[in-house]
């Protein structure tokens, strides 16, 4: 039995001038998640994107999961290839749900026509379909309002089509229609939620993460790079950039008030990540806080740290909870890695009793101790990076 | 002259599968828990390994645990999951076709005073969806069914299961021994549904020693071994991180199983029409089985002599199961199958590397077999 994957497009559909480009980068988008995986012909009509295997060595429900995290669709369903002939529109329907068939009580036809060639109307075909299917499997009955199952028959230009209830797909528009940001990634349960949230917005990615061995180990970053993998899944690829931090942290432990370390520290990972977004064409960052979660979080603290920033700095999860950040790593799958006990380069110096409300005063006074220029400097030459892929 | 076809019961291992463990042995001996980096090293080689093995079933690495083989891994995850579900129920689902490393833990949990209700396959062979779904019900802990019978190749409705678990309210935990189906059959463990997975290594290239489970992250599983915590507590011990390595090489190369079974449907259909024409022989594995098994009864000489005899020539297969040799076949009684069937009974079993002039001298030596060896009355 052939079976395609059927796309319906989300908001991008409203953007009416746009649509085209929008419509365009999807399916570029679509094609390089599929890249691997097989051969897929993937193509727009009327407002659905059809995924088609080229060959039998497709695994279509791999595919489908792939195409389940790909934002700017809001339901996508596997379908079966038919002739467009009622009887075997109605052994397809059959043979094809037989498992959800099998487990539902209740169930109706709904039925579409474009090809208005076709010698049966849409309710003929419902009312068609849907007498044979009661006539193989008895336990059913019919419920128009609140059916178990939903069998879907749509009878289009070349072919006909047949799926159950469609899947939710991850929303949002595509990645790639709203310009490019650097992530600031630790290793924590917050960032990576953040770069979800963003990609979702149409940005284009590049990481960028800060290391202080012999403080952080090789595993650290491992795990840096396999909570990538996961935000990857829905971002598309990215590249990873590692800044390697340690001195820039002994220096300030040497030299400055131990209360004012985080906030400085903070500053100096700005300066840094605007020159790296810049090599990256990056046009803002984004960063995981959110307001009052930390000593560095405060808005004292915030308003000090973007002080040194020239580019806006998106903070998605400003206004959220932590509880519900968990909620969006678990749904993202990041938070099991989170949570994985390594020292990140934020844990390694932090103050005993950090300073809560810093002023930019204070901060440039203590700065001044610190060849600012030449850490920065330094932090860019050693600067190293992967693709996630 | 070797043709071996007795690949279900094992294979010839890999010859870079054979090096990635004598080289990680003498290079990458570091302990996988160990913080420097010879640790760390030793440690990678597993999550790839992991990597590979979750990408077949496509799962999450973090959902995969390495044990020593099929047998470790049925009775972990049948054991662990009626431990953690004992208290919402006492009655268990599987199938009258089981390899025995799950049959004797039914066994086990019978004498515990669990009810177990074994499914019985059809004449030919394959398990009825209505009767899956019939099984289960509130009081169900689990259902364990295999993916493919390891004796005639019959493919099992797992894809009912889940649904069927839904649809009953039932807390039951789902488990498919996939050992004779991983890396040849696709099963997906997100679409189907499957809590627990049970694979073998030594089937498919890899040495013996070395197997995996998935385990949902979803559902918890209680572990019957306890230690240092490795593979997250549930199966702890100094991972074997040289067979791992093995494993993961032989799983790297394997052939791309689509393609693979549709070459094997060829050869396995062409030998069964083959048989056909032989007087009086009947084929037990069902159409539509796995093309890696075919199980068929001469009904006129022993299946023992037969295999020696083909042994003779170079020939290598065998009668039923090889886990439980000169038993006679629970897979072909449940299915209602004569003694003299199943007294005569031959199970060949392909690889990737068998080919059909292999299959045209057994067919051959097959009927000079039958020709001159001593008939049973």
């Amino acid at each position: 039995m052939k079976e395609v994957i059927l796309v319906k497009l989300g908001e991008m559909v409203l953007k009416g001038q746009n649509k085209n480009a929008f419509e365009t980068i999807l399916i570029k988008n679509i094609r390089r998640r599929l890249s691997g995986l097989g051969d897929y012909k993937v193509e727009a009509a009327q407002s659905t994107i059809y995924i088609t295997p080229e060959n039998d060595f497709c695994d279509l429900d791999d595919a489908a999961e792939k195409v389940g995290k790909i934002f700017g669709i809001v339901a996508y369903t596997k379908a079966c290839i038919v002739e467009k002939d009622l009887v075997k529109i109605q052994e397809a329907a059959c043979d094809y749900l037989e498992n959800d068939l099998l487990m539902a009580k209740t169930f109706k036809v709904e039925s579409k026509r474009s090809d208005k060639k076709f010698a049966y109307s849409s309710p003929e075909i419902s009312r068609e379909v849907g007498g044979y299917i009661l006539s193989k499997f008895h336990h059913l009955s019919v419920d128009v309002h609140n059916p178990d199952l939903t069998v879907r028959v749509e009878v289009r230009e070349k072919d006909a089509y047949i799926h159950g209830d469609p899947k939710e797909g991850a929303g949002g528009i595509p990645v790639g229609t709203g310009g490019k940001a650097a992530i600031l990634i630790s290793g924590g349960i917050d960032s990576p939620v953040a770069a979800y949230m963003l990609a979702r917005r149409g940005v284009q990615l590049t990481a960028i993460h800060f290391a202080s061995p012999p403080y952080t180990s090789e595993r650290a970053h491992d795990k840096v790079v396999r909570l990538l993998r996961k935000v990857r899944d829905y971002a598309g690829r990215m590249k990873m950039y590692t800044v390697e931090f340690t001195k820039v942290q002994e220096q300030i432990r040497d030299n400055c008030p131990e209360e004012l370390a985080t906030v400085l520290m903070r500053r100096f990972m700005m300066r840094v990540a605007e020159k790296v977004a810049k090599l990256e064409d990056c046009k803002a960052l984004i960063t995981g806080e959110s307001l009052g979660q930390v000593a560095s979080q405060t808005i004292n603290a915030i308003a000090c740290t973007d002080a040194v920033a020239t580019m806006p700095v998106f903070r998605p999860l400003i206004g959220t909870d932590k509880a519900e950040i968990v909620k969006t790593a678990r749904k993202i799958d990041t938070f099991d890695i989170s949570i994985e006990p390594f020292e990140d380069c934020c844990t390694v110096f932090t103050p005993r009793h950090p300073r809560t409300k810093p002023t930019i005063n204070v901060l440039e006074a203590a700065e001044r101790k610190l060849d600012v220029e030449g850490l920065i400097n330094e932090c860019m030459e050693n600067l190293e990076y992967i693709w996630i892929e | 002259m070797c043709i071996y076809l007795d690949n279900s019961a094992t294979t010839k291992v890999l010859e870079s599968a054979a090096k990635k463990a004598y080289d990680t042995m003498l290079l990458n001996y570091g302990n996988p828990s160990s913080l420097h980096s010879l640790g760390f090293k030793a440690e990678k080689i597993i999550s790839e390994a992991r990597e590979v093995f979750a990408n077949i079933i496509k799962c999450e690495s973090e959902e995969v645990y390495f044990t020593s083989g099929g047998t470790e891994s049925n009775n972990t995850a049948i054991f662990g999951a009626v431990k953690a579900k004992k208290r919402l129920g006492n009655k268990i689902v599987t199938t009258a076709i089981e390899h025995p490393s799950v049959m004797e833990c039914m066994k086990e949990l019978e004498k515990e005073g669990y009810i177990v209700t074994y499914l019985k396959p059809d004449k030919s062979g394959n398990i009825n969806k209505l009767d899956v779904i019939n099984a289960i019900d509130k009081n169900t802990i689990l259902v364990s069914m295999m993916s493919v019978n390891n004796e005639t190749g019959a493919i099992l409705p797992v894809d009912i299961v889940a649904p069927a678990i839904k649809k009953a309210q039932s807390p039951a935990l789902f488990h498919v021994d996939n050992v004779q189906g991983f890396g040849k059959l696709n099963i997906n463990v997100k679409k189907l549904g499957i809590d627990l997975l049970s694979a073998s290594g030594h089937k498919l290239h890899a040495p013996k020693g070395i197997g995996g489970l998935y385990i949902n992250k979803k559902a918890h599983i209680v572990p019957h071994s306890f230690g240092g915590g490795q593979e997250k507590g549930m199966r702890p011990g100094t991972e074997s991180t040289p067979l791992i390595a093995a494993f993961c090489e032989a799983l790297k190369n394997l052939p791309d199983a689509n393609k693979e079974l549709i070459r094997l449907k060829e050869l396995n259909d062409y030998l069964r029409a083959e048989l056909c024409t032989i007087e009086g022989l009947s084929v037990n594995s069902p159409v539509n089985n796995l093309p890696y098994i075919l199980n068929f009864s001469t009904l006129k000489v022993r299946g023992e002599t037969m295999l020696h005899y083909l042994e003779s020539k170079g020939i290598y297969v065998s009668t039923g199961s090889a886990c439980s040799k000169a038993k006679p076949s629970h897979v072909l009684s449940a299915m209602g199958l004569s003694n003299k069937h199943i007294e005569t009974s031959l199970r060949v079993s392909f690889s990737r590397y068998t080919t059909k002039e292999e299959l045209i001298t057994l067919l051959d030596e097959i009927n000079k077999g039958l020709s001159s060896l001593a008939h049973i009355k």
